[in-house]
């Protein structure tokens, strides 16, 4: 199973490698651009179990390392590996 | 007294701060291993700067895992006096020591330069040596030392009086213009609520000896050699 974890910065924290890169998409010409967050995408391979027990743990893998709940939000999707390709 | 600096693979300011420590002030010092787990009998632990497991992640997110932690953190509930610095501070507040977090500079850049900070509390093991409301002038070095914490948290520590250090002008104002990272409210540096716990990013030192430019840093280190004493370790 592979858990796909998207950590983002809070709303309310200042992101400024994600102002940076909006003024750039603007220097490009993307104007309609209104907003960018940058995060971080993680993915971790877990051995295969029941969906609902990998998702109570890669919930707790989340509290406890991989986001910052002081700065940063996240969410994940999980995936049966033997559905890739 | 005895001082022991935490070395974790990456870290970078040890031996700066085992110089001030034993060949500035003659004090006892013993460097701790990221993978030892006793503290050698010391009454100050220093987190010193640098990147504990490259940063990895997070800053500091990796380093508090290490087992030398769980030793210190057991320390710091006992009373026994933490002192981080730089990387260090960022390892504590991941250590959930300090409130808040360390987050990119508002500028996006590295920023090594000379700050000027309003010392706000002198009643502590770590500035009691200071003045009321002196300016020290202490060099900072980091990409990441943008405070930050929730409004709650935040009102929270300034009202109980933990912010210890704020950027400031040479005259003391605390005004954005000497923010050099965009840290809320100014905030260089804050201790936990039981007085014990020192979390700052500028680098006291690097401004220990005046062949380096400056001594205010030494003001730091005098203070918990003096008086780490009044430290009640249950």
């Amino acid at each position: 199973m592979i858990a796909r974890v998207i950590v983002t910065p809070k709303p309310v924290v200042n992101d400024p490698q994600g102002l940076t890169v909006k003024q750039g998409l603007g220097a490009l010409g993307f104007t309609e651009v209104t907003d960018v967050r940058v995060g971080k995408y993680i993915e971790v391979k877990l051995e295969d179990g029941s969906e609902h027990e990998a998702r109570r743990r890669v919930e707790e893998m989340c509290r406890q390392l991989l986001a910052n709940h002081v700065i940063e939000d996240f969410h994940f999707d999980l995936e049966q590996e033997h559905k890739r390709r | 007294m005895k001082f022991g600096v935490v070395v974790f693979p990456g870290t970078w300011s040890d031996r700066d701060c085992g110089w001030v420590v034993d060949q500035v002030l003659g004090h006892e010092l013993t460097y701790l291993w990221h993978k030892d787990t006793d503290l050698g009998g010391c009454d100050c632990v220093i987190l010193p700067g640098g990147f504990a497991y490259g940063d990895y992640l997070r800053t500091g997110a990796i380093a508090r895992f290490a087992p030398i932690m769980e030793k210190v953190g057991e320390f710091a509930d006992r009373g026994g006096l933490v002192w981080g610095i730089c990387n260090g501070f960022q390892v504590l507040c991941e250590a959930g020591l300090l409130p808040g977090a360390l987050i990119r500079n508002a500028s996006l850049e590295f920023r090594c330069e000379w700050t000027n900070l309003l010392v706000e509390r002198t009643d502590l093991p770590f500035t009691a040596k200071c003045g009321e409301r002196d300016v020290l002038r202490v060099p900072i070095a980091h990409g990441e030392g943008s405070y930050f914490a929730d409004p709650a948290t935040l009102s929270r520590i300034e009202q109980r009086g933990q912010v210890v250090f704020r950027y400031c002008d040479a005259d003391g104002r605390v005004v954005p213009s000497a923010n050099p990272n965009g840290s809320l409210h100014n905030i260089a540096g804050v201790i936990n609520t039981r007085g014990n716990v020192l979390g700052m990013m500028p680098h006291p030192e690097r401004c220990s000896e005046a062949e380096l430019g400056g001594t205010d840093g030494l003001k730091l280190f005098r203070s918990v050699a003096e008086n780490a004493f009044k430290v009640l370790v249950s």
